[in-house]
């Protein structure tokens, strides 16, 4: 008995309009529509799907259940909950002989796994097998999971099939074929490669659909190499200049244009094929012409169209005339009133200024209005236009409007994007020094967690080197403003980590550079900023080198100072930290202060980190050293190519050194030692290049000093009494790398004292040298593109200062007209429901929908969001009621408005309205309200309402929305 | 290129979701949740789109449901618009003046739809005479 029913339902499922699902999953649907939180409706999919475990477990269920099942468990999967334990079956249904369970199969498998998934291997035979199945649905359905499943191993063993498949009879096939092949390509270019030439063929395809389909891959393919495509120039100026008179069957019309979407997949080609080639423009001009003269700016679909031939013409080689088309399509966006065209107008409009900027200037007050209004979408895309219309005359007003709406955002993607502008664009066009260092501030006061902390040190390095010209005087000018901004911001509470070690830095280079600060008074202030990030061992460190280069500078101009007691807490506080790289530096500056004056003038020369480190590679000035430990008796080095079998002393000293170092703790992996070791360490301690890690030394330096710098690990150079001592080089090169590297400021100050030609060889000189080598090859870099950039500029906007004036005085202007545009918009959604009225409303529950609109006038449907909660309830009579009366009056939503060709299609009047309204009618009446709401087919709504009662679901119900026709 | 669609109620009842790209499925409901949170609070005048995470969504509402589509940051947003339009007006045609209820107790013949229109994120059909045959071939 069960079974004949089930049979039944299952006969049942073929017809179309009726929900074909057994009463459990129905049961399943409602009450997760009625599930009043998130829990609730966790805890019944967890029910769910405890009972499909039961049941797919089960050996004798049957295989149309099973699809039933699976089905049920793509649901609870769509609902974000975990149902891979029955993955499994997804994939043992694809083996299924009849084609809807094969097809249930395949849904699920395509919708539960993807590429990656272990199971796919199991899904390739049975794709293997299905693209060969003489019946095109099961090579269809094949098809369409390859394009999901098959990954880049996997391709080669269904590319064969697919390739043959591409002269399938069935037009059906041969475009999925060529979707596959395109999926193909773009997950492993190298595997199709060589199946070029057949998207070419399927070009001339007999089939408009196969046709449009090959316009995917194509124009993949073409933007990867235009150049080998031009060929084909001709033809797709052919085809559109076909598509656009209409040439192809009427079923590819939409809207009433002629097949929209193949249009906009050419001119997205031909704006490829024709960028800086004149030839191929030339042969385009005349279909773009003729799609502008067509083009319908009142539908939405016509509006793609005519947006995607600005895009064609902005990319294609510049003609006149073409131009004044685009310009005037784009200026009849930024008029209109709809918000999607403003924001095509806006996008528009910042393609056409890279060819002509005097375009944007007609469009000022347009700009203006979308960078106030309420929209965000649109006042973002604004800002992208004025990030590409910067100049040095108008970027105080944009940035400074940028970064006025990047402090009162939350979205942290746009946040960092909008940051990282600002500063390029401050870094690019800063008009003065003191706008500079504002501009900087605040971006990083605001989001300097956010930008990349190369920005933070490209910061230091332009505080440091000025911007470039020679004159000093602006450049101190520039540190010094820079000094007082940072010491009026460092007390505030919460700053972002990379603009305290900004501020650090500065003020440990520039502080008392003036003279304007005492010495102490600095001093105070970065013990304070220690103080205040217990747990931020970067910014401390920042501080005590800051700290650091302090004292050495009023040491080296001989002053005396003393410890301040705060500053000796911080010191002893450090020397005791777990940080390794914290102790280092704060030994170095007690090491520091016990130095006399010469010492520590050449340990840190002030203001000198922006000297270039020379390298002497041959380590000549170690030769008289070497000579003199020759003269005392010591062996000479020997190259090891001359060294015969016995281990001379020098070498056998360094492998002990080596050794001793061994028994340290050791992270790397283990290494050939023996026959490598001499090699290593001798090199070292002669003459030839460095060793990997401790670049570079410098004797001079040990000879003048060495006996007073503890904290100075020696280099290798000294090998020779100073045996012992080359350990802690050893410990270093274990340890030290890593901690120092993210020392900059030490770094790039010892750095500076290279005055003989080397630099040292404490840990900062091993980093500081790479770092400063990528500075420098970072900062070409940015020179190069900030001269193009510029270039770009002076082409786009000649009379910028005029404009920028009157801009600013635009922006006033439109601050005070927006509201008035508002109400005036306002007005518009008002009349607009009025007008619609006409419309058959679904069941009048529905009004009480409107939440959101300002026309809901319904008092006692109060909440519209608790009876959005419930999907289907019972009846309950009070809303219905009293949504009734308002019937007359009040409307349907405006579903469509955006879209004004489409002419509600409706026929039924609103007098079926009332009769829905009563709750107690009868059922004959309730069916045929329905009915004639459901439009043409009379027999799918009476067939649809009839399933809905039995499941307990009717319009009057307690979301009537679900009721609603979608299309209006 | 089309990453995803989501088809969100009002209330934020997810209908349907098909992703052209990969995402795991803690991902994914991070993506939902981040995007009802940004589409259905916006109000009835404002653009269809949303720039998101440098993608832009792409979403249209019909009676209480918002159906969205992701792409890619150089994708034509009006073109999207009118992919859901058209796969709407499939709906309506297969289901006959569809409705919400329509597309909850047969997500699995949506989704049967929704692949004879897209594929791999990709539009592969822009007629709907052929889509219809296609799916009235396979009877689903």
């Amino acid at each position: 008995m069960e079974q004949l029913r089930t049979i039944g339902r299952e006969l049942a499922m073929g017809s179309q309009g009726g929900w074909g699902q057994s009463k459990e999953f129905l049961d399943l649907v409602k009450s997760i529509g009625e599930a009043r939180s998130k829990a609730e409706e966790d805890r019944i999919i967890a029910r769910e799907l405890e009972h499909l475990k039961r049941r797919l477990a089960d050996p004798d269920v049957q295989r149309r259940k099973m699809k039933e099942l699976l089905l049920r468990l793509v649901y609870a999967e769509m609902l974000g909950h975990d149902a891979s334990f029955g993955h499994i079956h997804a994939v043992k249904m694809t083996h299924d002989e009849s084609l809807p369970l094969k097809r249930t199969g395949y849904l699920a498998v395509a919708l539960f796994l993807d590429e990656r998934h272990d199971l796919v291997i199991l899904v390739v035979n049975t794709i293997q097998k299905d693209l060969r199945s003489d019946n095109y649905l099961v090579v269809c359905a094949a098809l369409t999971a390859a394009c999901r499943l098959i990954g880049e191993e996997a391709i080669p063993a269904v590319l064969p099939q697919v390739v043959e498949l591409l002269a399938h009879p069935k037009e059906a096939v041969r475009k999925k074929a060529v979707m596959a092949l395109h999926r193909f390509y773009q997950r492993s270019p190298s595997s199709v490669s060589h199946l070029v030439s057949n998207f070419r063929k399927r070009l001339c395809d007999n089939d408009p659909g196969v046709m449009g389909a090959t316009l995917c891959p194509l124009y993949d393919l073409i933007l990867g190499e235009p150049n080998s495509y031009k060929d084909l120039v001709v033809s797709f100026v052919n085809i559109l200049k076909q598509v656009a008179e209409r040439r192809l069957p009427t079923s590819y019309d939409y809207h009433q244009m002629p097949a929209p979407f193949i249009q906009i997949k050419l001119l997205k080609i031909l704006a490829v094929l024709g960028s800086g080639d004149k030839q191929a423009s030339g042969h385009m001009y005349t279909v773009l012409g003729d799609i502008f003269r067509k083009g319908d700016t009142a539908s939405n679909i016509g509006n793609a169209i005519l947006y995607e031939c600005i895009c064609c013409i902005s990319s294609i080689f510049p003609n006149p005339k073409m131009l004044e088309a685009a310009a005037e399509t784009t200026s009849k966006f930024l008029k209109s009133d709809s918000h999607n065209l403003k924001y095509m107008g806006i996008d528009a409009l910042g393609r056409l200024i890279k060819i002509n900027p005097d375009i944007a200037e007609e469009h000022q007050l347009a700009v203006i209005d979308c960078l106030e209004d309420p929209d965000d979408t649109l006042k973002r895309k604004t800002f992208e236009l004025l990030y590409k219309m910067t100049n040095s005359t108008n970027v105080e007003v944009i940035v400074d409007r940028m970064i006025e709406y990047m402090i009162n955002i939350t979205d942290h993607h746009y946040k960092t994007e909008i940051a990282s502008r600002c500063v390029e664009l401050a870094e690019q066009f800063a008009p003065s020094n003191q706008w500079f260092i504002q501009t900087m501030n605040k971006v990083f006061e605001h989001a300097g967690d956010l930008v990349n902390i190369r920005v933070a040190h490209n910061l230091m390095r332009l505080i440091a080197e000025g911007f470039g010209e020679e004159d000093e005087g602006a450049d101190s000018q520039l540190r010094s403003s820079a000094v007082d901004s940072y010491l009026r911001i460092v007390g505030e509470p919460k700053l972002p980590s990379s603009f305290l070690q900004i501020i650090c830095w500065v003020l440990g280079e520039y502080g008392t550079a003036d003279g304007k600060y005492s010495a102490s008074y600095i001093i105070g202030k970065l013990c304070d900023v220690a103080e205040a990030h217990l747990t931020d061992d970067t910014v401390k460190a920042y501080a005590i080198s800051a700290i650091l280069k302090i004292f050495a500078f009023e040491i080296a101009l001989g002053r005396k100072i003393d410890l301040l007691p705060e500053c000796q807490t911080l010191v002893d506080e450090l020397s005791a930290s777990h940080s390794t790289d914290l102790q280092q530096r704060a030994y170095e500056l007690q090491a520091l202060l016990g130095l006399d004056k010469n010492a520590v003038e050449s340990v840190m020369p002030a203001d000198a980190s922006c000297e270039d480190i020379e390298v002497d590679r041959n380590l000549s000035f170690l030769n008289s050293y070497v000579q003199q430990a020759l003269e005392n008796g010591a062996s000479p080095y020997i190259p090891e190519s001359e060294r015969s079998g016995v281990i001379s002393i020098g070498s056998y000293r360094s492998q002990e050194q080596q050794e001793t170092s061994a028994h340290t703790l050791r992270f790397e992996a283990y290494e050939m030692p023996k026959p490598s070791l001499p090699l290593a360490t001798s090199q070292s301690s002669m003459s030839t290049p460095i060793t990997n890690l401790v670049p570079v030394t410098e004797p001079g330096y040990y000879k003048e000093d060495h006996q007073t710098s503890k904290s100075q690990p020696p280099g290798d150079a000294v090998s020779g009494e100073f045996g012992v001592k080359l350990r802690l080089d050893g410990v270093q090169k274990k340890w030290g790398r890593p901690t120092y590297s993210s020392s900059t400021p030490s770094s790039s100050t010892s750095s500076k004292q290279t005055t003989n030609g080397a630099s040292h060889s404490d840990g900062g000189g091993s980093s500081s040298q790479p770092r400063e080598s990528s500075y420098g090859s970072k900062r070409q870099q940015g020179t190069e593109v900030s001269a193009e950039k510029q270039r770009l500029a002076a082409s786009l906007f000649g009379s910028a200062a005029a404009k920028a004036d009157r801009k600013a005085q635009a922006s006033r202007k439109t601050a005070k007209d927006s509201p008035s545009t508002e109400k005036v918009a306002t007005t518009n959604v008002t009349a607009q429901p009025v007008k619609e009225q006409v419309i058959p409303a679904a069941p009048p529950p529905d009004l009480l929908d409107l939440g959101d609109e300002p026309v809901s006038s319904n008092p006692p449907s109060a909440d519209p969001f608790s009876q959005l909660e419930g999907l289907l309830g019972p009846a309950s009579a009070a809303p219905v009621l009293s949504g009734t009366p308002a019937t007359g009056t009040s409307k349907a939503p405006d579903l469509m408005s955006i879209f004004s060709d489409d002419v509600p299609t409706g026929v039924a009047s609103g007098s079926t309205d009332p009769t829905l309204g009563d709750v107690n009618s009868s059922s004959h009446k309730g069916t045929t309200a329905v009915a004639s709401k459901k439009g043409p087919s009379l027999q799918d709504a009476l067939q649809k309402n009839a399933t809905a009662r039995q499941v307990g679901v009717t319009p009057t119900g307690n979301n009537p929305n679900l009721f609603k026709d979608l299309l209006g | 290129m089309i990453n995803f669609v989501l088809l969100i109620s009002r209330q934020g009842k997810v209908r349907l979701t098909k992703w052209y790209s990969p995402y795991t499925q803690k991902e994914r409901t991070k993506v939902i949740r981040e995007l009802s949170g940004l589409i259905l609070t916006r109000g009835p005048k404002l653009c269809n789109f949303v720039e998101w995470r440098g993608y832009k969504v792409v979403y249209r509402r019909y009676a209480s449901l918002y159906f969205c589509m992701c792409i890619d940051a150089d994708d034509n947003e009006l073109e999207v618009l009118e992919i859901i339009h058209h796969f709407v007006e499939i709906l309506d045609r297969y289901f006959g003046s569809v409705c919400e209820l329509d597309l909850i107790f047969n997500f699995h013949k949506a989704y049967y739809i929704l692949d004879e229109i897209l594929i791999a994120g990709e539009l592969q059909e822009s007629s709907k005479k052929n889509v219809a045959r296609l799916i009235a071939a396979q009877a689903c």
